[in-house]
């Protein structure tokens, strides 16, 4: 059974982007890079699925500029057997990229796709939804566990009143949250492994589908800053405060 | 211009944020309809015809809606939106599960977790975990939207709109609920209370964490939230995450006990009017936020403070 895990490069988690003067965009110039958090916990999954045999192959697919070459090789570096590059150098949005991952589920045919719930840079939480619509494929978002048989694939989902549990025949759709699983740190030969895995390049232009944006930014601007407060001195202090000044209890 | 809100229940009770998405819809038009789909659902269509603002509510009750999966929903959405010209959900887990969906069928792009409406193309959303505000313009004729509950007030009763039953849609399921395990609780909704108290990995285990916190929570009639730590370390359910990727709140009053501030944490509450810091490390980075911060042991002050109410 083959699965599919679309990676996103984004910037790092750990940098706090700050908006360019002009306000026309984040400055994005010299930061970190990384695979999207989600997408991690997606890459490890579909590799513990393959681990336990009930996976054969596992294929990484990022769509975006050359730069996401890096993104596949850490994708393989924790087990993806390759990769492909949808390539282009425009923004794609996430609608657009949908269409290019129908595309290439289309070429591929796997049984299962897993991706990030959301990429931590638009936090859209869209792709996989709009592509399962795309595929007319059942879809389990925002998952805590997964288990999958030979033809279905039984989920629990992190809702906002707890948790659900579905069932969805295959080919499905799957993304991940938080507690599914705790990604591997990718060890120095596997690494090196990586980069001798195939990794297949496709112009986006040659898959016949429409990837302008839909969507125009036409600022980008620091949200209000709260002013810095004060600290208080005791719990004494703390309430009168709370009740004499903030006025909220 | 007609602008249609899907209301999110669980066929017996209205979700509060479906208040705050009717808020935003009116920002557009006047003429806003709202559809319940569920089964056995009367008593929610009842609940949405007195909410002000509210031209028509649609009802499609039918047992393919019943549990609420994306996939009926969203054929059913699609095969309303030739009437209208805005689409709008909840961005909530409901909301962000179908709208996609619907949007993916309808070959438009959704705008994701609104906090402004500018004008009837113009939306401002949160990006980088609210580290930056975009404002987009979509091209789209038809806009399918999600909004962000904390960013416009909700609307309020004392009006009586038409109700009308809708066809269904194509209905097939495309998966069988399992089972759900939500969790039962007297408290206020997270997403909608006045008041939250949320606890982090300072708390140190699942015990502490109730008892210390809870009576705190029974004092002042809160919500409990948490940091993903406290969430990932098992200390509480994960329906009371709350930041960039959990649950975004907004109350009077967010009272913060032993976690640090992290960005993806701050995400979720830093549009709080009032926030409390309570914490033994000066430095801590949820200092920077909070009006009111006390430095101190929590399993003193908290406690102390629980007393005191
Ligand atoms: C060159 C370039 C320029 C851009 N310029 C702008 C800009 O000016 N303004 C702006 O707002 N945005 C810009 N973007 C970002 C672009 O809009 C986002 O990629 C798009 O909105 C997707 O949103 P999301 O990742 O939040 O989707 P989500 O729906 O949150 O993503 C969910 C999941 O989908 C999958 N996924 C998403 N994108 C990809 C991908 N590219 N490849 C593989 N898997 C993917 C991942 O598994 C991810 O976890 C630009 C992107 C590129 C590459
Ligand atoms: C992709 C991604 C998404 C994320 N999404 C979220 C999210 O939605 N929400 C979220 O919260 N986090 C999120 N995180 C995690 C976030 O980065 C932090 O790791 C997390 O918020 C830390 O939780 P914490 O503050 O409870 O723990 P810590 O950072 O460990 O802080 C504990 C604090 O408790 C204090 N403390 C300890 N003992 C005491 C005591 N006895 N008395 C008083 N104070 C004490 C310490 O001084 C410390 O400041 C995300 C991370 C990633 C990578």
């Amino acid at each position: 059974m083959k699965v599919l895990v679309p990676v996103k490069r984004v910037v790092d988690y750990n940098v706090k982007v700050r908006v360019k003067a002009d306000e026309t965009d984040v400055d994005l110039a010299n930061v970190k890079m990384s695979m999207n958090p989600f997408d991690e916990i997606a890459v490890e999954e579909a590799v513990r699925l393959k681990e336990k045999g009930i996976v054969s192959e596992v294929v990484a697919v990022s769509c975006g500029p050359a730069a996401c070459q890096d993104t596949l090789r850490s994708a393989m570096a924790m087990g993806a057997d390759r990769g492909i590059l949808v390539e282009s150098d425009g923004e794609l949005q996430p609608l657009a990229v949908a269409k290019l991952l129908k595309a290439v589920c289309e070429k591929e045919g796997p049984s299962l796709l897993i991706c990030g719930k959301q990429a931590i840079d638009d936090d859209s939480n869209q792709t996989g939804q709009m592509l399962a619509a795309l595929m007319d494929w059942p879809q389990a978002t925002f998952a805590s566990k997964v288990e999958l048989a030979a033809d279905k694939v039984t989920v629990t989902r992190e809702i906002d009143g707890g948790l659900e549990t579905l069932a969805m025949a295959l080919p499905a759709v799957v993304t991940t949250d938080l507690r599914l699983n705790e990604p591997r740190y990718a060890t120095l030969p596997n690494i090196m492994k990586a980069k001798k895995k195939p990794l297949d390049t496709i112009a986006a232009d040659t898959l016949g589908v429409d990837i302008a944006p839909r969507l125009k930014t036409i600022k980008v601007s620091e949200p209000p800053k709260r002013a810095g407060g004060v600290k208080v001195a005791d719990v004494a202090d703390l309430l009168n405060k709370l009740r004499n000044e903030a006025k909220v209890i | 211009m007609a602008v249609l809100v899907l209301a999110e229940h669980d066929n017996k009770s209205l979700k509060a944020a479906t208040l705050n998405t009717i808020a935003a819809a009116i920002k557009l038009s006047g003429d806003v309809d709202v559809l319940v789909a569920g089964e056995g659902c009367a008593e929610v269509a009842a609940r949405v015809a007195a909410l002000q603002g509210v031209k028509r509510v649609l009802v499609v009750d039918n047992a393919a809606y019943g549990d609420q999966a994306a996939e009926p929903l969203a054929k059913l959405v699609v095969s309303l939106a030739a009437n209208y010209s805005h689409l709008l959900g909840p961005s909530s887990s409901y909301g962000k599960n179908t709208m996609p969906r619907v949007a993916a069928l309808l070959d438009v792009a959704q705008i994701s977790d609104i906090v402004g409406v500018v004008s009837e193309d113009t939306f401002v959303r949160p990006i980088y975990a609210g580290n930056a505000l975009a404002t987009v313009v979509s091209s789209d004729a038809k806009k399918v939207i999600t909004v962000r509950s904390t960013a416009f007030d909700p609307v309020a009763d004392g009006a009586s709109a038409a109700v009308e039953n809708a066809a269904a849609a194509d209905a097939a399921k495309k998966s069988d609920l399992v089972g759900r395990e939500l969790t039962k609780s007297e408290r206020p909704e997270l997403g909608a209370a006045k008041v939250v108290v949320s606890g982090g990995r300072g708390l140190g285990s699942g015990e502490s964490f109730k008892s210390i916190m809870e009576p705190l929570a029974d004092k002042l009639g809160a919500a409990i939230g948490a940091s993903r730590a406290a969430v990932d370390a098992g200390f509480v359910s994960n329906d009371c995450q709350v930041g960039q990727t959990g649950k975004i709140v907004a109350p009077q009053l967010y009272i913060a006990v032993g976690m640090s501030g992290a960005i993806q944490h701050l995400a979720g509450m830093k549009d709080s009017k009032v926030i409390v810091a309570i914490n033994k490390d000066p430095d801590a980075p949820i200092f920077q936020v909070a009006d009111y911060g006390l430095v101190a042991d929590l399993f003193e002050a908290v406690p102390q403070l629980t007393a005191s109410l």
